[in-house]
């Protein structure tokens, strides 16, 4: 029988689909994987034997062991709300299987945290988001952590991947403190942490290599099948950010009038031919290039010359096309400030990177960018050590405010500029370039799926809270759940600063109101005269309605700043819970707890 | 009740139970800075218009924005007169909501503009805590009654105005939806009040009011669906002449509306003011067009059916005949600028505001200069018929210190500039009005401006000209009766009307259409130029093109028609 027979004799034959279904029932995810990673390791085989005509060759079934406790050689477990985590822990997954070892891998959120104690090996991909907050996935798992109940962890060896970004204060705080808890619980280090900044992918490459050398040590009778890799989504995509399609802008609109506010662009591109497909709830990673005048600004600054020559990484190319294209010179990282305070022997900015400096640090870092530096703290730079002490441009994520099944080979996306109007006077980056793409430009993007943040079944009722360009992916699952006919109801609690001006997408949700579609909407801004609110308010006023559909089984999601409106929303919405819901402040906050854990309160903020 | 072909209007009036409709609910309706579509017809009625910028209104739809919309409140001021306190509470509204500017109407009112949705209810209790109101500002009712300011020339101006005051509460409608919306009055369990003068639908259409004091017809009778001149005898009010079926709209290229002047239709004594109004409101109320708002003011009903049977219907109300209209003579519509002392000794200085927008600009601080006073001043204001302003009944001790402030702030307009930039009305136009085809207000300054330059070019720079400028053939600065109108067709174009008479009695004509300014300027050069060399001593320009012949020698079109009285 050739392979392609055995596959169109599919569907299975009613026993054996009786079978199939007994062996998944009450299977989790990674049980689930494992299986189908198992079966394709099989069909592999089979296909070669097909090909040779040898038999097929014996292989140990490690199905039996899936569902045993502690048969895992490790666990591997990831707290991630960007994807970078996820896509570490993946890849440190896929390595392990392809070598037929048993582990599971875990998103933090479902971790049963009641197997701790039971775990024997685990390796932990963990991001700092907010403040040096944990990821709303990882939060059940660090609260038990931090907490007094945790249990003793003597039969635990472990390895924390800690990711971060260096031009935030905090720089990879939740990594660094699971690894120290975990040690005063007393785990043992197999391997020592790393922390890894945006441009994680060597540093983690060679973690990962290690993580699976320490694995490779260990007995064989762990050993399985050889097991193809397959995942549920099938990391097909064609583009990544290393790999990005470049995009032609079809339309890029300002979206916001007047002067009072900041400039928002809608910029609309187009995938055709990509074969990139995105779902609602995913971002857009966009590989912008920095802009023309902060460039210029810091060859002033440093006073080089634009065409020079400059080595990094083995490559020697001008120092302006390192530093439009390949480096990072609008934010500023503490390594940035550590080599510019050494190099110039300016004892001022060095006295800001003791303990204790962190307000003004976090000021000086989010208001200024290289080029002010460069001025404020002068040093003599040459070429090759400017282009040595920055780090890569990474990617921007913007979420996706479209939906296929509205827009086809399109993606559309929200975008804040930066950098016009109050805070920081020089631009963003991405937001920059992708403000100044004119029609028909190209711009480079890649799809971040983003799992976590997903629609719940047609039926059900979905809470759309976000402020400012946070309301992105509900225009993204407006369009959706119009599209697929979905009949839960929609509810959306918008916050932005002026009513007349930045209103964002106001025409939509008002023609969305007109058919019914969109079944509710609260509004709230915070600079019109006379009537100053953000969303946490209109959360309380509309507190009856919304502890109704919560317990009627909605879910709610949040989007947009974390820094303050998260937070806030949080509040009110526990507050809602307290009040409403007739509970003490303590299980409110436990009833929000697993609402997250259900996937019924799910937070998109950056 | 609503009947088949009935215009919507009536429908909307017809279920709103007097005039709540779902103002309340579109009021809260959080998501539009627009009411609902039968609540902007509503709105009006209780003197508002829902309005939007025009300018911005496709970028506005590129950013995926409604349009800005906002509103207009037109205040209900007979007469045009109000107290110092009230002007500034006014001022002080215009600040707070709308768009920091005070604009002096052509009915001697006050309009607020871009006052947002959320911000209309505390603006218009605003207004009524300063003891005004809006009440029939706008809408199918009886609009601001007008009475001329101009200083008590005879003792008849006190009563004249008395009986503007009165007649314009008396024909106010019974309704308190207006308590119930903008005041949080009790509310109306059910059903709505009788309308005994109104009716339950209200009028077909806007009704105007204007009453004339002999020889100033500043309020310009003659345009006015009914006006009163005020008949003196032996330096007693005799009584009045009824003047009825006067009105300026008109639309482009239909040629079934028409400007019209009122004729004049008989004299009564002034103990029956109110009711002949009522009888002349009630014949409009039954059978005025309510079909077609195009031809539904009086003056279709007039022009329609006649003089003769308009007299009658009229009388058969009253209950009495009319008598023969008394003899009257006008002598000018525009005001006289500068101080003036009145029989009784007090004086009134009467300020150019150019197309009545009181706002500060560059030297000329009209709204602050103007409020300053409005704070040492302890008579009235009187706003004109002519978007001007008088600041009346001054103590002769009190002058000097007015007289400072004008000239600290840069008020005296009328000390500086050319007859023709003190004698022109201009309508709003755009950026605000719906309907504009071309700019008014904003084009008033430029316009005369290169006027004057022309005839001063030919010798004629101090020479009065009533020129007057709007943005649509409604005609709301009255250009139908301006020796030189521009009536807005299209941005920068106009069509010219020559020939109004500067008493308000003779209809300009349509001379040519479509112009430019330099179009304008190339069709007035010749005209101003015969003017110059062959008129008669002291002949006016609108006189002397008809004595000439030279509107005959005009473009072709068809001048505008009317009944002159
Ligand atoms: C403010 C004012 C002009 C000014 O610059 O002073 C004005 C402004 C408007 N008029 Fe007028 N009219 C004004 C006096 C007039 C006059 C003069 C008069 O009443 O002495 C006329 C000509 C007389 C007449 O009624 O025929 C006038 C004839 C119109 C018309 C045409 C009516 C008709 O039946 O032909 C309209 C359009 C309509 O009613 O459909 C109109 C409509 C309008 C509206 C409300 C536009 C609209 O319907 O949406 C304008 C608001 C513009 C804005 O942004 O403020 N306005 N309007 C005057 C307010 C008077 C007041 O205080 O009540
Ligand atoms: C999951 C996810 C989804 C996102 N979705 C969107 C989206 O839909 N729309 C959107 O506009 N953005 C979104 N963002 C943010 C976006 O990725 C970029 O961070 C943002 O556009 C700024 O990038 P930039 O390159 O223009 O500025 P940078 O070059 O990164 O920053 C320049 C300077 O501006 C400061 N800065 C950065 N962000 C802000 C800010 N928000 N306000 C004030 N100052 C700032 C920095 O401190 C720095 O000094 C999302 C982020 C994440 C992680
Ligand atoms: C809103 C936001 C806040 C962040 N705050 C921090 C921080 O406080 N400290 C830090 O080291 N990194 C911070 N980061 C950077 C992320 O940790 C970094 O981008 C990481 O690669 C994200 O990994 P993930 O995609 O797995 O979540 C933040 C990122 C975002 C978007
Ligand atoms: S004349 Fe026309 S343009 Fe001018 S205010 Fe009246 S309606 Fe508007």
């Amino acid at each position: 029988m050739s392979p392609s027979a055995a596959l169109n004799s599919f569907p299975l034959a009613a026993e054996r689909t009786e079978l199939l279904s007994q062996l998944v029932r009450g299977l989790d995810t990674p049980g689930l994987l494992w299986i189908s990673g198992y079966t394709a390791g099989l069909a592999r085989a089979g296909v070669t034997a097909g090909m040779t005509g040898g038999a097929m060759p014996a292989i140990a079934s490690p199905a039996r062991d899936v569902q045993t406790d502690g048969a895992w050689l490790a666990s591997i477990v990831y707290g991630s709300q960007t994807g970078n985590g996820r896509h570490i822990a993946e890849a440190l997954a896929d390595q392990l299987l392809a070598r037929g070892l048993r582990i599971r891998l875990l998103r933090a959120g479902e971790y049963p945290l009641r197997e701790l104690a039971r775990e024997r090996r685990l390796f932990v991909v963990m991001s700092t988001q907010g403040d040096g907050d944990p990821p709303d996935d990882a939060r059940a798992m660090t609260d038990f952590l931090f907490s007094r109940r945790a249990p003793r962890l003597e039969a635990l060896e472990y390895s924390v991947l800690a990711l971060g970004d260096s031009s935030y204060p905090r720089y990879c705080e939740i990594g660094r403190r699971v690894d120290e808890r975990l040690a005063e619980l007393g785990a043992r280090r197999i391997l020592d942490r790393i922390d890894c900044d945006v441009d994680f992918g060597p540093a983690a490459d060679a973690w990962k290599v290690q993580a699976a050398g320490s694995l490779h040590k260990l007995s064989p009778e762990h050993a399985g099948a050889k097991v193809a890799v397959l995942r549920a989504v099938p990391d097909a995509a064609p583009y990544d950010r290393a790999r990005p399609f470049v995009a032609e802008v079809l339309a890029n609109q300002r979206i916001t009038i007047g002067e009072g506010v900041r400039d928002m662009r809608h910029v609309e591109l187009s995938l055709a031919g990509s074969g990139l497909s995105y779902e609602p709830g995913d971002a857009l990673g966009v590989v912008a290039e920095n802009p023309p005048q902060t460039v210029q600004a810091v060859l002033d600054a440093a006073r080089l010359d634009a065409s020079q020559q400059a080595m990094r990484d083995g490559r020697s190319q001008p120092l302006s096309q390192w530093l439009s294209t390949e480096l990072e010179i609008t934010r500023v990282t503490r390594s940035m400030l550590v080599t510019i305070a050494r190099r110039g022997a300016h004892a001022d900015l060095a006295a800001l990177l003791e303990p204790g400096q962190e307000s003004a640090l976090r000021a000086l870092m989010s208001q200024t960018q290289l080029p002010d530096l460069l001025v404020r703290y002068p040093a003599d730079w040459d070429a090759a050590s400017l282009v040595g002490t920055l780090r890569p441009l990474v990617p921007r994520l913007y979420s996706i405010a479209s939906s296929a099944s509205e827009v086809g080979e399109e993606v559309h996306i929200a975008v804040a500029r930066i950098g016009t109007g109050g805070g920081s006077p020089r631009p963003g980056a991405a937001s920059h370039f992708l403000a100044t793409r004119p029609d028909a430009a190209l711009v480079p993007v890649y799809v971040e799926s983003n799992p976590r943040f997903r629609l719940p079944a047609p039926d059900r009722d979905i809470v759309m809270i976000g402020a400012g360009s946070g309301v992105a992916p509900y225009r993204a699952f407006l369009q959706d759940r119009v599209a697929t006919g979905a009949r839960g109801r929609n509810w959306l609690i918008f916050g932005a600063r002026h009513f007349s001006q930045d209103f964002l997408y106001q025409l939509e949700w008002q023609r969305a109101l007109k058919r019914g579609t969109l079944a509710r909407i609260d509004l709230a801004f915070s600079r019109d005269r006379h009537r100053h609110a953000y969303v946490q308010h209109r959360i309380c006023e509309a507190g009856a309605v919304l502890h109704d559909w919560i317990e009627g089984g909605a879910t709610v999601y949040v989007c947009g700043d974390a820094a303050r409106m998260a937070p806030d929303v949080d509040r009110a919405i526990a507050d809602v819970m307290e009040r409403h819901g007739g509970m003490s402040a303590e299980a409110a906050r436990e009833h929000l707890s697993a609402l997250g854990a259900e996937g019924r309160y799910l937070r998109d903020v950056y | 009740m609503a009947q088949a072909g009935l215009s919507d209007v009536e429908r909307i009036k017809a279920a709103s139970r007097g005039l709540r409709g779902t103002l309340v609910e579109s009021l809260a309706d959080p998501v539009t800075g627009a009411l609902a579509d039968d609540d902007q017809q509503l709105l009006k009625f209780h003197g508002s218009y829902q309005q939007y910028d025009r300018e911005s209104a496709e970028a506005r739809r590129q950013a995926r924005l409604e349009p800005a919309y906002s509103f207009m409140i037109r205040a209900r001021l007979p007469g045009g007169i109000c107290k110092p306190a009230q002007w500034l509470a006014l001022d002080g509204l215009s600040e707070t909501y709308a768009n920091g500017t005070l604009r002096l109407t052509s009915r001697q009112s006050f309009q607020l503009h871009g006052v947002l949705k959320s911000d209309l209810k505390a603006t218009i209790a605003g207004i009524n805590a300063t003891l005004l109101d809006t009440i029939s500002a706008c809408g199918d009712v009886n609009r601001n009654v007008m009475s001329g300011p101009g200083p008590a020339t005879s003792p008849l101006h006190a009563e004249v105005q008395r009986r503007a005051l009165e007649l314009s509460e008396h024909l106010l409608p019974r309704t308190r939806a207006y308590h119930e919306i903008w005041l949080d009055g009790e509310k109306l369990a059910t059903g709505q009040e009788e309308e005994p003068i109104l009716g339950r639908n209200f009028l077909p259409r806007k009704f105007k009011v204007a009453l004339a004091v002999p020889p100033v017809n500043d309020v310009d009778v003659f345009t006015q669906d009914l006006g009163f001149i005020a008949i003196a005898e032996g330096g007693r009010l005799a009584g009045f002449n009824l003047v009825a079926g006067g009105g300026m709209g008109s639309t482009h290229g239909d040629v079934r509306t028409f400007a019209r002047l009122g004729d004049v239709i008989g004299f009564f004594a002034p103990d029956r003011l109110l009711a002949v109004a009522e009888a002349v409101v009630t014949t409009q109320r039954d059978f005025g067009d309510r079909q077609d708002r195009k031809h539904a003011r009086l003056k279709y009903t007039i022009a329609d059916r006649g003089v003769d049977w308009f007299r009658a219907e009229v009388e058969r109300r009253l209950g009495f005949a009319l008598d023969e209209p008394q003899a009257f003579l006008f002598t000018t519509t525009g005001d006289v600028f500068g101080w003036a002392r009145d029989i009784e000794d007090r004086w009134h200085l009467t300020l150019r505001i150019e197309s009545g927008r009181v706002a500060d600009r560059g030297d000329a601080r009209l709204r602050s200069g103007l409020a300053r006073i409005a704070q040492i001043h302890r008579g009235h204001f009187r706003l004109t018929p002519n978007q001007n302003l008088t600041i009346a009944d001054v103590a002769a001790q009190d002058r000097a210190q007015i007289d400072a402030l004008v000239g600290e702030f840069g008020l005296g307009l009328h000390l500086r500039a050319r007859p023709i930039q003190l004698e022109s009305l201009a309508c709003v136009a755009l950026p605000t009005c719906p309907l504009a085809m071309a700019d008014a207000e904003r084009y008033l300054p430029p316009a005369t401006a290169v006027i004057a330059a022309l005839m001063e070019r030919h010798g004629l720079g101090a020479e009065p000209l009533l020129f007057r400028i709007s943005g649509c053939p409604n005609g709301c600065s009255r250009p139908q009766l301006a020796e030189i109108a521009l009536v807005g067709k299209a941005p920068g174009r106009y069509n010219l009307h020559l020939g109004g008479g500067r008493d308000g009695r003779r209809l300009s004509e349509l001379h040519v259409e479509n112009l430019d300014e330099a179009g304008i300027l190339a069709a007035l050069d010749p005209l101003f130029g015969a003017w110059a060399a062959e008129r008669q001593p002291g002949e006016a320009f609108g006189d002397f093109l008809h004595r000439s012949g030279r509107l005959a020698q005009s473009s072709g079109s068809a001048p505008a028609s009317g009944t002159l009285a």
